[in-house]
């Protein structure tokens, strides 16, 4: 993970929140999966301003949590092996 | 009295089968073999509807599908209505019936995914198949158009004896396009194909071969995610079908009739029509729905079946083709008193010499024509 560039979720995928689901789904081609809280929190913020720090830095402070660091990179790294986040060339 | 309320959930995906026209005539085609009776009945407001109720339900992918979807003049504005819905938006074409201009349009109207047929990587075998001479050409073009617009770009090669022989230059040439998926599927006999199945259906020893091609490349090359569906002929348990009759999927074909899966009113059932009941009524409280729902339909082996819960007795629509019994196990089933049918289909195949016949209205209406003579009898 390269965590000055920003990140973005990949186009061909979709992200929204679902008022039925009460949670973030991330949708590709016929099939759907449900994300947790924390990864819907994460992911939510992969909108192609903000790179792995900035996360880091808007999640700490919003649930007063610094341990939650490390979390959130693993997630990150995972998520951009599946190919859900793709760094956001300007 | 009964306290508990069946807890039925909403359908996730939907598939809206925009006309059965189609400028193909694919052999295997899973359409309906009297598909010349269905007319387009939908109007663009009449899809908005449909959309809008079940995207309120929770439904969140749409598959755009037909016959061929490209051919109805109101596509980009579907297309459009469901992005602004927040669908999924997925349409399965074969690239054949419009302007190759339409896909930079369709982009521009929030389509996310194109699931492109291509039955070979040349153009003879591609003649051969779907009766349509200019069907390779243009297909290589809208392939090369959709990645030139951004579009994710699935190639789907439905596999029979015509041309399974081709795998290995199959995957090179979804690869070459640039594509992101290639699904390999062999396919399951319905409607033309199984009318077809003594000239379409390969042999074991062709199966494990295509399928040995294809592990070979997914353990050499990862960029393209390669996917095989075996066809269920050659398996001893059923497919679980639509993951249990309506559970999860809902078709709505060309006249509006809404279906659990697309082949259904293929069975002795009578479905709902969209434009004389909301989507929301049709699922949760129609008849026809909720037939196959639960276990309570079902008859020995399926009942008592330590199996039930996985593939829900397998699919209706096989075993009604198969049987005359839409209760009975799926015969693919070996615990199936009915397998030997399968089997028998299987053997006979394999010294048949029967050519197949086209998908076209004609043939579509010779065959309406030759069920009436025979029940007048």
């Amino acid at each position: 993970m390269q965590r000055e560039k920003f990140l973005v979720v990949n186009n061909h995928f979709q992200l929204q929140y679902e008022e039925k689901q009460s949670c973030y789904v991330l949708l590709y081609p016929e099939g759907m999966v449900q994300l947790s809280f924390s990864a819907g929190e994460i992911m939510n913020l992969c909108d192609g301003t903000k790179s792995c720090d900035d996360i880091i830095m808007a999640l700490t402070e919003k649930f007063s949590d610094e341990s939650i660091e490390n979390d959130i990179v693993e997630f990150l790294d995972e998520a951009m092996n599946r190919d859900w986040i793709i760094y956001h060339e300007a | 009295m009964k306290l508990e309320k069946k807890i039925i959930k909403p359908p996730l995906w939907i598939l809206l089968e925009l006309t059965h026209k189609c400028p193909l005539e694919c052999t295997y085609c899973y359409n309906q073999l009297d598909f010349a009776n269905t007319k387009d009945m939908m109007s663009k407001e009449d899809w908005f509807k449909v959309m809008e109720e079940a995207r309120a339900m929770g439904a969140v992918q749409l598959g755009i599908s037909g016959g061929e979807p490209l051919l109805n003049k109101d596509l980009l504005e579907i297309v459009k209505k469901a992005n602004d819905l927040k669908f999924y938006t997925n349409l399965i074409t074969s690239g054949v019936g419009a302007d190759i201009s339409i896909v930079p349009k369709l982009k521009e109207a929030g389509l996310k995914t194109v699931q492109l047929g291509i039955q070979s990587p040349d153009e003879h075998t591609t003649t051969l198949i779907t009766n349509n001479k200019t069907a390779f050409n243009d297909k290589m073009a809208f392939a090369k158009s959709c990645k030139d617009n951004g579009l994710q770009l699935i190639i789907n090669t439905c596999i029979t004896r015509q041309n399974i022989h081709q795998i290995g230059e199959i995957i090179e040439m979804a690869e070459k396009l640039g594509a992101n998926y290639l699904e390999i599927a062999n396919i399951q006999y319905y409607g033309w194909a199984l009318e077809n199945i003594n000239a379409l259906l390969p042999t074991r020893a062709q199966l494990d071969e295509a399928k040995a091609i294809t592990n070979h490349y997914r353990e050499h090359r990862k960029d393209m995610k390669v996917f095989f569906v075996v066809p269920d002929y050659f398996a001893t348990r059923p497919k679980a079908c639509m993951n249990g009759w309506g559970s999860t999927f809902l078709t709505i074909n060309p006249d509006g009739v809404a279906l659990p899966c697309n082949t259904a009113n293929t069975l002795p059932l009578t479905f709902p029509n969209v434009k004389e009941h909301s989507v929301e009524a049709i699922w949760n409280d129609s008849e026809a729905f909720n037939y196959f729902r639960g276990d309570s339909w079902m008859r020995e082996p399926c009942r008592t079946c330590d199996e039930k819960e996985k593939d829900f007795g397998g699919c209706r629509c096989q075993a009604y083709a198969l049987t005359k019994d839409m209760h009975v196990a799926d015969p693919v089933c070996d615990k199936s008193s009915f397998h030997h049918v399968v089997t028998d289909k299987v053997e006979e195949s394999l010294s048949s010499s029967q050519e197949p016949i086209y998908r076209n209205k004609i043939n579509s209406m010779n065959i309406i024509a030759g069920r009436l003579a025979k029940s007048c009898k």
